[in-house]
């Protein structure tokens, strides 16, 4: 066969030039150029669709980085929250910009044989932080492990029992460890999260560009991300918020645990902290000689999480020496006054098995297909 | 009549030209072009949806959180990387053969890097902040910032080493050694580090355990040098058909050697990692286990990785009998070894890694429509894209579109060509 050349032949075939343009030629890169851009347009449809209280406005757009805002900036872009909030959810919110207190630094103790893992934590840092609810993000996961072990992969992250705890196993709640050498911070290609001198690492919700490298960095799992616009229902949002925390998240950027600092700066405890029924969770100043994380660090044997990752967490836990065998008898006890109180799922919300299932749902196509119809 | 016209409005002529012959070729040409706008379309659609509804609509979960689009964005950079393995052999070793090919690499290392930008993009949830890169940039600190500096230069250097011979052909001029060669040497640097920056990305991870070995980099390097030569015996065979551009056979051996060796050395890499992961037999070894055996029952990368590994396998022995120097069947050893290890560093390198997750969960990833659809439009994008460059660049080369020719009289043989010899 002989060999066609589609483009340029080697040897020069002296023909006639053709016309610049004939009418022919006209019509079909006219009809070309037609078709092309309805094509076009056909395939840019769906931003039809884009909801416009979701784009981002001008001031939005232009706002500054947390660090590089004056005074007047935070109050304006503070005042532009407080009024998309009040449009979405019909409640002006008490929003502020609150600063970390001198000489505080916030650290965590988790008392593993105190705790029965009610998951009452979970639902009330939910309840708390504004998190999307369908699908749910919940900053605190807890793994029923089974004794012997600290090895996370043989724990249940999806233990459905009727009644918790179960005599054969041990409950440990993970969230964010805000570590004094964070990896997460490290990674940020723009700086969008950083550590507070408080030792509370943070995000800036409007610095974030989604890229979720900080998610793959952290070694506790403890990141999260707005896989979709996050839906809250207007009775179930919490007004008391700050701008590094709680305040409602967009979608495509990170969130996680950040110590519910706008209670802890304010003196007050982490939601998490105060609905333990069992008194399992401990926080406050490690600055303060006085206070119970600084004498809990002192007088019990603590250890963290993966310490061969040296990201250094603030977040310890500790067995009660008493009670090598098994769960702390006074928060058994509890549990049977919840059982009897609260019936057999206490604190166990329906679906409380972790986010996983509603997350995976949400992220098929016809999640989002039904959604648009 | 030229000598007067200021070098800016010969330039502008020179790309308006360039433009206006990435319209022009025979029917097969407008075949592929359109081919390849379908899918261009399709994928700017399913990524419109994304931008609306957000990556809920791709497989990705807070456990697997990076998917398909990294995947595939890791693959490209390490094709960009491979125009030095052309590059090389013809301005260190003084190879003759390649000498005339080597722009082909090098345009392809600028399709490839488009892709591989357009990968990133497409996986950022909030696309509209992009600039807040360039506010806040996290440099030296965050390797993801080393990537933008060392992707984006090296799209520079490519541009400017091509672009410049290109317009020096056009122009009819000697290309002056110092306006490129030196450029060519710091390519060559620049090359390696793209690769090996992006490897950092990875195995800098402490709470990775998969990604967090010294051999990543290696390894990356390894099977981007078989990946891309072979990808650029593929193209060149069909520019060698279809645009009548002159390549000699012992180019192609060439070119065979650099992937028979390097395909060696990744394998034989990847075999250490197994080795390392399996015999030490540590806590480590989950998610190498899951990517090759399966962990409490999930396989779902099981068929992929065996797969890779058996295309890879079947690719080595055709490359290193002499069945491989018929043309036809190095084609097919190039296509199986593209095939596995666009797996092995997709599926095989950056998914296991999420699972389980660091606290143990084993959640499974594969990608949906949707974002297979973009994936596949940002793939056609970079076809198209290649398409246009070798279009225009072949027949510049060959000296028949230069500046003091009309438009005609250098597109008339093709005109000609495309319409009526083909019957």
């Amino acid at each position: 066969m002989k060999e066609v050349r589609i483009w340029d032949g080697p040897s020069a075939r002296s023909g006639p030039p053709e016309p610049e343009l004939t009418r022919r030629s006209f019509l079909r890169t006219g009809a070309a150029a037609v078709g092309g851009m309805a094509a076009l347009a056909a395939a840019l449809s769906p931003l039809r669709e884009l909801a416009l209280d979701q784009a981002p406005s001008m001031d939005q757009f232009l706002q500054k980085h947390y660090k590089e805002m004056t005074a007047a900036e935070m109050e304006a872009a503070l005042d532009r929250i407080r009024k998309k909030v009040e449009e979405r959810y019909d409640v002006r919110p008490h929003l502020r910009d609150i600063k970390p207190m001198e000489g505080v630094e916030f650290v965590y103790a988790l008392n593993l044989s105190r705790c029965i893992g009610c998951r009452k934590c979970v639902h009330a840092c939910v309840a708390e932080n504004n998190q999307s609810r369908s699908p749910e993000i919940q900053y605190i996961r807890v793994i029923e492990m089974p004794r012997g072990t600290l090895d996370v992969e043989k724990g249940d992250h999806h233990y459905d029992r009727p009644t918790v705890p179960d005599a054969a196993h041990f409950y440990m709640p993970v969230q964010c460890h805000q570590c004094a050498n964070p990896p997460c911070v490290k990674v940020c290609p723009v700086e969008a999260t950083w550590q507070e001198p408080d030792g509370v690492t943070v995000i800036d919700y409007d610095w974030c560009i989604g890229c979720r490298y900080c998610e793959a960095a952290c070694p506790y799992w403890a990141r999260r991300f707005n896989f979709a616009q996050p839906k809250l229902p207007k009775e179930q949002l919490n007004p008391n918020m700050s701008y590094l925390s709680n305040r409602p998240r967009e979608k495509g950027v990170m969130e996680k645990c950040h110590f519910c600092l706008h209670r802890t700066r304010e003196g007050r405890m982490p939601a998490c902290v105060e609905i333990c029924p069992t008194g399992a969770r401990k926080f406050g100043n490690v600055l303060d000689p006085k206070s119970e994380v600084s004498q809990i660090l002192k007088t019990k044997r603590v250890f963290v999480l993966k310490e061969e990752v040296g990201t250094l967490p603030r977040f310890f836990y500790y067995f009660d020496e008493r009670y090598p065998n098994s769960i702390d008898p006074e928060a058994l006890a509890i549990a049977q006054k919840l059982r009897e109180e609260e019936g057999d799922r206490y604190g166990q919300l329906p679906g409380a098995a972790g986010p996983d299932r509603a997350m995976i749902a949400a992220t098929q196509p016809q999640w989002w297909d039904g959604r648009q119809a | 009549m030229v000598g007067r016209e200021t070098g800016v409005k010969t330039y502008l002529t020179f790309l308006w030209r360039c433009f206006r012959l990435s319209f022009v070729g025979d029917y097969r040409y407008y075949a592929w072009m359109f081919f390849l706008t379908v899918f261009i379309l399709l994928g700017v659609n399913a990524y419109c949806k994304q931008l609306v509804q957000g990556l809920a609509t791709t497989g990705m979960t807070d456990q697997v959180s990076w998917g398909f689009f990294i995947a595939n964005f890791t693959f490209l950079v390490g094709m960009a990387a491979a125009a030095v393995m052309l590059v090389i052999p013809v301005y260190i070793f003084r190879n003759r053969e390649l000498h005339d090919l080597v722009i082909f690499g090098e345009l392809f290392a600028v399709a490839a890097i488009v892709m591989a930008m357009l990968f990133v993009t497409v996986d950022l949830g909030r696309p509209d902040r992009f600039h807040h890169l360039l506010l806040r940039f996290n440099f030296p600190v965050s390797m993801l910032t080393w990537d933008v500096l060392v992707l984006n230069g090296y799209l520079l250097l490519n541009l400017h080493i091509c672009g410049y011979l290109v317009y020096c052909a056009y122009r009819k001029r000697a290309p002056s050694r110092l306006f490129y060669i030196p450029f060519v040497f710091v390519a060559i640097f620049w090359a390696i580090s793209i690769h090996t920056v992006t490897a950092f990305l990875y195995s800098g991870l402490g709470g990775r355990p998969f990604w967090n070995s010294a051999v990543v980099a290696p390894r990356f390097l390894a099977s981007a040098f078989a990946a891309g030569p072979a990808f650029l015996i593929l193209t060149l065979s069909v520019v060698k058909r279809f645009a009548g551009l002159d390549v000699p056979d012992k180019a192609f051996l060439t070119l065979r050697s650099v992937v028979a060796v390097a395909l060696t050395i990744n394998m034989f890499l990847l075999g250490s990692e197994a080795f390392t992961e399996f015999y030490t037999d540590s806590a480590h070894v989950a998610s190498a286990r899951y990517l090759f055996l399966g962990l409490h029952g999930r396989s779902g990368l099981v068929p992929w990785i065996w797969t890779a590994i058996s295309l890879n396998t079947i690719a080595l022995v055709m490359l290193y009998t002499p069945l491989s120097r018929r043309i036809g069947a190095l084609q097919v050893a190039c296509a199986l070894l593209i095939a596995g290890i666009w797996i092995e560093k997709g599926m095989g390198m950056i998914v296991p890694a999420f699972v389980p997750t660091p606290l143990g969960e084993i959640v499974e990833y594969s990608p949906t429509l949707n974002e297979t659809l973009v994936t596949l439009g940002i793939w056609a994008g970079g076809l198209l894209l290649y398409t246009i460059l070798v279009r225009v660049t072949v027949p510049v080369l060959a000296g028949r579109l230069t500046y003091d020719q009309t438009f005609a009289a250098a597109t008339g043989e093709v005109t000609a060509v495309g319409d009526r010899s083909v019957k």
